[in-house]
């Protein structure tokens, strides 16, 4: 545990919770921007998440404690993903837990622990969305964890710190065949993971075609504050891994202030750009009739296979 | 003995024993007519019974058949027509709920109209009825025919929704994601319109006629004027009926406008609705400018009609090459082209048998319009070659975008023979005597009929009023079979069928 891991997960832990919400609005507006409305403004999550904190907190009749605990353990997981994964430092607080399966083992844990809650709440819509959200799922869990090891191989390690200190001393690895592969089928699995079109609809009314959102209509007051807090987290995170992955350029890799600052700026601005660039490539598309989803995910899952085989055969 | 009815040109009554009405309805539905109306009536305060009124229309010759059924008030009961025309049945079912009338061989007698909390026993339109009472002793719980088998679960969808829509509740069995059987169940929203305007002077009935369905004024609103027309022998000339007809357009714009940006919204593709709705409110400014009110009231009157301003011709065209530049994207898009193709086909023999009406049932192919069938004005309305007519989403898509250019190229056509911008004879100085008069247009979501009788005074003694949700709504249920859950909402969009102007 170095003096860079420590002050690095502190201040990863502050972008992610404090920026998540930003992102989100940040997203909105430009697709409210791109379509020709006004938009709420980038700082309308926040101001949402202010109105639902202060709010009574109420859960349904006949729910359990896996109902309740889901939004925390949701952040949680999250949380500990934002601090231990290589973001603003390649240095990582607890190293071992910045390992390729664990971090991409908590974000699938996370969905499941929502899955369980939708199940838990015993209406149809929870039954529906948990069983279309593990689907998804189960098809895009393996393309995440083979994408990654793709990049692992060339490295011999599952560390992602150093995955990414690596591609950081040997730029040119980023743009071969393997890491460009990998790129692709990841970005599929952030849309799918995180709910983006094509594969769910982020700003639906329409109960019958939601999956995340079906899963979570229980949900009230401070609970739907978490629930919608680690929904932008995850986000956030997947995102923030995404650039760590391919354009690894201003992570810190000392532990000076300036170091620190410059990486915080960096994952800023890098986050900022892929996720306006997500939110304006969501006004060209449309949302997948729901069968369809699985082939897009097969041709993800195809990708990162593709990927690994380049990774060893290209070395 | 009752008063008798009067009627107007190309209608013939007849007053038919019970036991005939079978017969004579078989006889007509085999000549080609439909059934667009059956109405119960309570004489009792003008000393008769009570009376069912069935409305037959034949498309074309525009010929309309009333028959007549007195029955006994003691124990009101009909020989079922279910087995001859499915629309029949309904309007059987809406008979008993308000009326008490018994449909005699009815397949399948469940409540329709009624409403839950109604107590046992209270038929809201007869004339003892009184005011409604409290809610209390209903009739048990409502009648869903479970699905059973392994992995069939139930999603129960309303009636309060998360948008902004009417109230309805939707009962699906599912396996997986692939619907079995939806139940519709309507009928929230009785308001009693019908009851309402017993009484009034027709200028009064108006503003809650033409209030039936609110995206739905001008359809309403004519609808009913011609059959007070009908009944007081007016010819309001063709200025009048020109007028009207461009009213009539510029309703449709404005709804298969939003319709088409709606579709696309339901399938994820938000910037086309976005663009979409810009040109709704486009089209709400220029309603605004032609009427005085975005939603087109108060331009149609008993008598004729009258407006502030002709449509702009250069808005309406550019509003056209908008809508197309949007439906060209729209099918451009391959995602959307898919969610659109084949997706919850309504068949031809479905839709005729349904009875279907107005854009749903051109777009399986029926070729049902009033505007043709049964014409006000001869030759000035181009009839509509359709492209696509295989009854999917995409075909409702499609018919609504050729209906729009369609709308645009009416209104020009007609704009150029209306000299003027109002065109209203008085009808107040004609009291009706015991008269009934039947009204038929082609409002944007197909066709409406209405169908007045007239006191001695002037006032109306009944209004009936069908609309073409009536027709259309369980042909939802029928197209979806099949379908999976997560393409209902876009289905029942490319319905948009009207709960309010159902359940009156």
């Amino acid at each position: 545990m170095s003096a860079l891991g420590v002050a690095g997960g502190v201040l990863q832990a502050v972008v992610i919770v404090g920026g998540a919400p930003l992102l989100l609005g940040l997203m909105r507006q430009v697709r409210a921007r791109l379509e020709g409305r006004a938009g709420p403004g980038v700082g309308q999550p926040w101001r949402d998440l202010r109105k639902l904190v202060r709010k009574q907190s109420i859960s349904p009749r006949g729910t359990t404690e896996v109902f309740r605990v889901a939004p925390v353990l949701l952040v949680a997981m999250t949380l500990v993903v934002a601090v231990v994964a290589p973001l603003v430092t390649t240095a990582s607080a607890v190293p071992p837990v910045a390992d390729l399966f664990v971090v991409v083992a908590l974000l699938a844990h996370a969905t499941v622990v929502i899955a369980l809650a939708g199940l838990d709440s015993g209406t149809a819509f929870g039954g529906m969305g948990a069983s279309r959200e593990v689907t998804v799922l189960a098809l895009v869990e393996p393309t995440a964890l083979v994408a990654i090891f793709a990049l692992s191989v060339p490295t011999g390690s599952t560390s992602l710190p150093t995955i990414v200190g690596t591609a950081l001393d040997d730029p040119q690895r980023l743009i071969s065949p393997a890491s460009l592969l990998a790129a692709v089928a990841l970005a599929a699995v952030i849309v799918a993971e995180t709910g983006r079109l094509p594969v769910d609809n982020p700003s639906t009314h329409l109960e019958l075609t939601m999956i995340h959102e079906a899963m979570v209509l229980e949900y009230a007051g401070p609970d739907l504050a978490l629930v919608e807090l680690g929904s932008a987290m995850r986000l956030s995170v997947y995102l923030g891994l995404f650039t760590s992955l391919f354009v690894p350029w201003g992570i810190a890799t000392t532990a000076t202030p300036l170091a620190l600052a410059l990486g915080v700026v960096a994952l800023v601005v890098k986050v900022g750009v892929v996720g306006a660039g997500l939110a304006a490539l969501e006004v060209f598309l449309a949302k997948l009739r729901l069968f369809r989803v699985p082939e897009l995910l097969a041709g993800s899952f195809l990708l990162a296979l593709l990927a690994v085989t380049t990774a060893y055969v290209l070395g | 003995m009752t008063t008798p009815i009067g009627t107007g040109a190309g209608r013939i009554v007849s007053t038919v024993p019970a036991d005939a009405l079978p017969e004579r309805a078989a006889a007509l539905l085999a000549g080609g007519a439909r059934l667009a109306l059956v109405a119960g009536h309570d004489d009792r305060p003008s000393g008769g019974g009570l009376r069912t009124v069935h409305l037959f229309v034949q498309p074309g010759a525009d010929l309309r058949t009333e028959l007549h059924v007195h029955l006994d008030p003691g124990r009101p009961a009909l020989p079922s027509l279910a087995a001859l025309s499915f629309p029949a049945g309904r309007f059987e079912r809406e008979l008993r709920d308000l009326f008490g009338i018994e449909p005699v061989g009815h397949p399948l007698p469940r409540r329709l109209v009624r409403h839950f909390h109604w107590p046992r026993g209270w038929y809201p339109m007869l004339s003892d009825a009184g005011p409604a009472p409290a809610f209390g002793d209903p009739d048990g719980p409502y009648p869903f025919r479970p699905v059973e088998g392994p992995g069939v679960y139930e999603i129960p969808v309303g009636p309060v929704h998360a948008g902004m829509i009417e109230p309805g509740h939707f009962r699906f069995s599912v396996v997986g994601e692939t619907i079995l059987k939806l139940k519709a169940r309507l009928w929230f929203v009785h308001r009693g319109l019908e009851k309402l305007v017993e009484g009034r002077c027709p200028a009064d009935a108006l503003e809650i006629a033409q209030r039936a369905s609110g995206d739905t004024t001008v359809g309403h609103g004519v609808a009913f004027c011609q059959a007070i027309e009908d009944a007081l022998g007016i010819d309001v000339g063709p200025q009048a009926h020109r007028l009207r007809a461009v009213l009539l357009e510029l309703e449709r714009l404005y709804n298969h406008v939003n319709d088409l940006g709606a579709l696309c919204n339901d399938v994820g593709h938000g910037v086309l609705n976005a663009h979409a709705q810009r040109v709704r409110e486009r089209l709400l400014r220029l309603n605004d400018q032609v009427t005085g009110h975005r939603l087109l009231r108060g331009a149609v009157v008993p008598g004729g009609a009258a407006v502030v301003a002709l449509p702009d011709p250069a808005v309406l065209a550019r509003v056209a090459a908008d809508v197309a530049e949007i439906a060209d994207l729209a099918l451009g898009h391959s995602v959307v082209h898919d969610r659109f193709a084949g997706t919850a086909v309504l068949t031809r023999d479905q839709a005729a048998e349904l009875g279907t009406l107005g854009y749903v049932a051109r777009a399986s192919g029926l070729a049902v319009d009033a505007r043709h069938d049964h014409p006000v004005l001869l030759d000035e309305l181009p009839r509509a070659e359709y492209s696509c007519t295989g009854g999917d989403v995409l075909a409702r898509f499609q018919v609504r975008r050729e209906e729009i250019d369609l709308a645009v190229a009416t209104i020009a056509a007609l704009a150029e023979r209306l000299d003027g911008p109002d065109h209203r004879v008085d009808p107040r100085d004609r009291p009706g005597s015991g008269r009934s008069g039947v009204g038929i247009v082609e409002g944007w979501r197909g066709t409406i009929t209405h169908r007045v009788e007239l006191a001695d005074d002037g006032t109306l003694r009944r209004l009936k009023i069908v609309d073409p949700s009536f027709f259309n709504w369980p042909a939802l249920p029928v197209a979806l079979a099949d379908t999976i859950v997560p393409d209902f909402p876009l289905v029942n969009k490319s319905f948009n069928l009207s709960y309010a102007g159902n359940d009156l």
